[in-house]
């Protein structure tokens, strides 16, 4: 194809798609000079370029849209009838534009009917100009009051009849003519201007390239990770290497050009949705219907990869929105609506994921039809309690059309299923929230990126795999006679998780390379997958890396349980898991077993001014008690007949081995007979319960200590709920069970205490981990800031520092970096302690030397990033 | 041009059988390193591995062509295959020397050929005292057809 044609057509499409949404606008606010000038220039560009390629059709068609418009900005009255005509127009140029790319000539054809009807329109606007110049103005309302600078339309019309016809070319610049004529010519001549500002702008700043260029690009970026992956496990595996510091530049130079590249794969999601406006003021149209569209956040951007997958799901559900979520407009005002229905489309960043909302304020979804459907479909039986939300959810159950008449407009045998695998295949997920009478929220969370994502590398049978962090929600290791252990419900295996059992399936198992009984060691990765939860048990967990997704070779595409494959830092090749394929596959056997509710999952790595789950109880009257959730390994009951006493102290036997019962106070009497609730607390082996009388609820809240205590195993009182709260100091009660809680070493017998500083602004941090820090062999040195951190630092020779990043004056990051400047204190390993942990974060904390960071509540990865930060001491040099 | 005539065939040796791939249709031969499994994949998918930052799918020649493994150990070659942006490579057990044959020294398959290889030859040629089967390379990618006969 001819150069010169091909950038006709990409030009003229891209221009086309403005023309349609800036029409549909330019109907709802037809005095809005800038929208029309902008239509205009576009219509004058296309119609110019087609003379010049010689294209008749095109031309004489843009050439009668554009007099038409040129009428509407003399002031001819904008109507619906025009505003059609000039659409069916641009859908014209577009039917033979497609033809134009395919044959490369223009197709044979007449378009007398719409250049006619063009043609009417204008002469109509013309005449009706000629009788107004003999006395009658047409009264023209404008629907709210002039801005400051703005002309009435009526003097508009007025200028105009005392203008010398319009002239484009040079509007005479005299200034002895009257105001209103001034006014015209300047408001003209200052639209030209901005047109040929906006253009200069954009030519200066913007570059066409084509997107081969750019995935060609993005494939040697994906490949220069690799191999930066590839050097750094070299580097990681000598123990001193002059490599390691120009490699660690390397490292950020090459995550900073990913990111680059990424961006230029990056597009605003307005481009998604261009066409979106045009789509329902049709429908509005033909369905009889008043619909507005509003559009938030349009420039959100995301991968142009992701954009494609997601832009026919958007359509869909807004087509469905306006086609059965709005009413008709008597049945709207009836129920005291405005007439007009609003669907409200909004994108917006949180984390790694775009948040995309399509609400609507319509009838909603009739919660009873739903549920006659999915009886009748056989999803559900008549009997069945179901809340409104699980109801609601069958919408994506394939096959499930619950319209009562099918239209031409979301009648397509396209179903919701359809938009969920959409999404689902690119690792997003939907959600709806809908009232009945007051409307819908659809919510869709999807990646910014497919091509490269954080994977966690696990091990089944000898072979290693990449799980997509993003659905991993925690990890569990197996050990018997310990807190988590792999029990059976009837042959299919679960794992109680919290007081849920969630299911399980043995990785090995499931792809047919292992049997599938080594539970003893094991890991448990906990997936989520859509709203599905899922134990998936794998022999080892490796660590966590970037890895770069290539798909699978075709032959192996119909594997459902692999997504694609990898090459990792050694230079193999494993396979990525699927977590919707491994949801799909298990299936069945996840419906049958009580599925966990992930939200329970989910806020395990809680943030400080997150709210966090707290279990609440009941001990010895007075106010109700709570404990962080996280900070329990399992809630218990136990039959109060079991419980034994030892010289005095209750025992219980529990998964082989005794465990030492405390009462939380002396209001706490351990029953006798029945019942007996109970908060397990396990470090390294060894458990210990808590007594109370009454587990009352597991809520989710700010945890912010407002009053201290003074009485012992008491933190202080926080607001939970509206409630006053006693917070409990689980430091308190471990040694109560074992005189020698603290005074254990790490496994390593010989292995001599090593002095830690553990900095936090928070008393309450510092006597939660303490304990923990202790229990995991180290002598704890406590500070409440950065100061007096390094204070002590300097006195003395720590092995490590755990610090909190956000403390008032010195934070985390001064600390890291004044400890950094020090030669003394520079070999000092310090771990972050953070409820924020971001990308950008994590590279600043890399750049002052933290050499880890962990969440605030995440007691396994403390102890596992201690163990790993190299403890060499640095002794003052 | 006389040599429009006569076709170059890559030859390769499986379980002591020549067999001859279009010379065009030969990317490169490789040695096979490190090959990762590909649980629930077609029995003749030998596994993919990484060669050069590309992923090769690997096929086994022998499964394919129903004959039984080969028996010593010890790295194995491949003729790498380009099809449609993607990379496979063929397991054979070693490669030959690069035969210009004339076209008219082809032969159809024989009738009573076993239906397996039959599916993928493209024909056999009489050298001096032995066979060469022609195979066709994108037969032998047409795994799911083999698994209908199979």
């Amino acid at each position: 194809m001819d150069d010169l044609l091909r950038e006709f057509l990409t030009e003229t499409s891209e221009s086309l798609d403005v023309v349609d949404v800036e029409l549909v606008r330019f109907e709802r606010e037809p005095n809005n000079a800038e929208i029309l000038a902008n239509v205009f220039r576009l219509v004058h560009t296309i119609k110019g370029t087609c003379g010049f390629l010689g294209l008749p059709r095109l031309e004489a068609l843009a050439h009668a849209a554009e007099t038409l418009m040129g009428c509407f900005r003399d002031g001819m009255p904008v109507t619906r009838e025009a505003v059609t005509v000039v659409l069916a127009t641009i859908d014209r140029i577009k039917e033979i534009l497609a033809s134009l790319e395919s044959s490369q000539a223009e197709p044979a054809g007449s378009d007398e009917d719409l250049i006619g009807k063009l043609e009417r329109l204008s002469a109509a606007a013309s005449a009706a100009e000629l009788s107004q110049t003999v006395g009658t103005l047409v009264h023209q309302v404008l629907e709210r009051p002039l801005r400051p600078g703005e002309v009435s339309l009526d003097e508009l019309e007025r200028a105009f009849r005392e203008t010398e016809g319009p002239d484009l070319s040079a509007p005479p610049p005299s200034l002895d003519t009257g105001s209103e004529r001034r006014s015209e010519a300047d408001r003209r001549a200052e639209i030209r201007r901005e047109d040929e500002k906006r253009e200069a702008a954009a030519k200066a700043q913007t570059l066409r390239v084509q997107v081969e260029t750019l995935e060609r690009l993005m494939t040697m970026v994906s490949e220069l990770v690799l191999t930066r992956n590839q050097l750094l496990e070299i580097v990681r595996r000598t123990q001193e290497s002059e490599f390691k510091s120009p490699l660690q530049r390397l490292s950020n130079v090459t995550a900073e050009l990913q990111e680059g590249v990424i961006k230029t794969r990056m597009q605003p999601i307005g481009n998604a949705w261009s066409k979106l406006p045009r789509i329902v003021r049709d429908l509005a149209t033909e369905l009889g219907k008043k619909i507005e569209i509003e559009m938030h956040g349009a420039d959100t951007e995301l991968d142009r990869q992701v954009l494609e997958v997601i832009k026919d799901p958007l359509t869909h559900m807004v087509r469905n929105s306006a086609d059965h979520g709005i009413e008709m407009p008597d049945e709207r005002r009836a129920s005291g609506k405005p007439e007009q229905g609003t669907i409200r489309l909004s994108a917006r960043h949180e984390g790694g994921h775009i948040i995309i909302t399509i609400s609507d304020d319509g009838r909603g979804l009739n919660t009873e039809r739903i549920r006659a459907k999915a009886v009748r479909m056989g999803l559900i039986s008549a009997d069945d309690k179901l809340t409104h939300a699980q109801i609601q959810k069958f919408i994506f159950a394939p096959g499930f059309s619950t319209a009562a008449t099918v239209t031409s407009v979301s009648g397509r045998g396209v179903g919701m299923d359809v938009v969920k695998t959409n999404i689902d295949q690119i690792g997003g997920s939907i959600d709806l929230k809908s009232e009945f009478g007051r409307g819908t929220i659809f919510t869709v969370k999807i990646p910014l990126t497919l091509a490269i994502v954080p994977a966690l590398i696990v091990e089944a049978a000898k072979e290693r795999f990449a799980i997509p962090q993003v659905s991993v929600l925690e990890l569990v290791r197996v050990r018997s006679g310990s807190e988590h252990c792999i029990e059976r419900v009837k042959d299919a295996p679960v794992l109680r998780l919290r007081n849920k059992l969630l299911p399980l399936v043995h990785l090995g198992s499931l792809l047919r390379i292992s049997s599938g009984d080594a539970e003893e060691g094991a890991f448990i990765v906990v997936m989520q997958a859509g709203s599905r939860v899922m134990g998936v048990v794998v022999d080892g967990v490796f660590h966590s890396e970037e890895i770069v997704v290539k798909p699978m070779a075709s032959k192996l595409r119909d594997i459902a349980l692999f997504s694609g494959n990898t090459i990792l830092g050694d230079g193999s090749v494993i396979l990525i898991l699927d977590p919707n394929g491994l949801a799909t596959t298990l299936g069945g056997r996840l419906d049958d077993s009580e599925i966990a509710e992930p939200e329970t999952a989910k806020a395990r790595i809680e943030e400080t001014d997150r709210p966090i789950l707290l279990l609440v109880f009941r001990a010895g009257g007075g106010e109700p008690k709570a404990v962080p959730l996280s900070l329990i390994t399992r809630l218990e009951e136990i039959d109060a007949k079991d419980v034994q006493r030892s010289s005095g102290r209750p025992l219980v036997q529990y998964r082989g081995t005794l465990m030492p019962l405390v009462p939380v106070n002396d209001g706490v009497r351990i029953r006798t007979e029945g019942v007996q609730p109970l908060l397990v607390f396990t470090d390294a082996g060894r458990s210990m319960g808590l007594v109370v009388d009454e587990i009352v609820d597991i809520v989710e809240d700010r945890l912010n200590i407002e009053v201290g205590s003074a009485l012992p195993g008491i933190l202080g009182a926080a607001i939970v709920k509206e409630r006053a709260t006693e917070i409990i100091d689980i430091a308190h009660y471990l040694p109560l069970a074992y005189e020698d809680w603290f005074q254990r070493k790490d496994r390593n017998a010989d292995e001599q205490k090593r002095r830690l500083l553990f900095v936090d602004d928070s008393a309450f941090f510092r006597n939660m981990l303490t304990p923990v820090l202790k229990a995991a062999g180290y002598d704890v040195v406590t500070a409440a800031n950065g100061k007096e951190a390094l204070a002590l630092v300097e006195k003395a020779n720590f092995e490590v520092v755990v610090s909190d990043i956000e403390m008032p004056e010195i934070d985390g990051f001064d600390l890291a970096e004044a400890m950094l400047a020090d030669p003394r204190m520079r070999g000092v390993p310090i771990i972050a302690l953070t409820s924020h942990t971001s990308p950008v974060m994590i590279e600043r904390g890399r750049r002052v030397g933290f050499r880890a960071f962990v969440a605030k509540f995440d007691r396994q990865g403390l102890i596992a990033a201690l163990k790993d930060a190299p403890l060499e001491v640095n002794k003052a040099a | 041009m006389q040599t429009s005539e006569e076709t170059e065939f890559v030859t390769v040796l499986i379980a002591g059988q020549l067999f001859g791939l279009p010379i065009a249709r030969v990317h490169d031969v490789f040695m096979v390193d490190r090959l990762t499994r590909v649980p629930l994949a077609p029995p003749e998918v030998a596994g993919i591995m990484n060669l050069r930052g590309r992923v090769v799918t690997t096929i086994d020649m022998r499964r394919r062509l129903d004959l039984p493994p080969r028996e010593e150990t010890g790295n194995r070659m491949a003729v790498g295959i380009e099809r449609r942006g993607e990379s496979y490579g063929l397991l054979i057990d070693s490669v030959g020397e690069v035969l210009k044959i004339p076209m008219a020294n082809r032969e159809p398959n024989p009738v009573n050929l076993d239906p397996r290889w039959a599916q993928v030859a493209a024909g056999v040629v009489q050298l001096d005292g032995r066979l060469m089967v022609v195979l066709d390379v994108d037969r032998v990618l047409e795994l799911k057809a083999l698994g209908m006969v199979a």
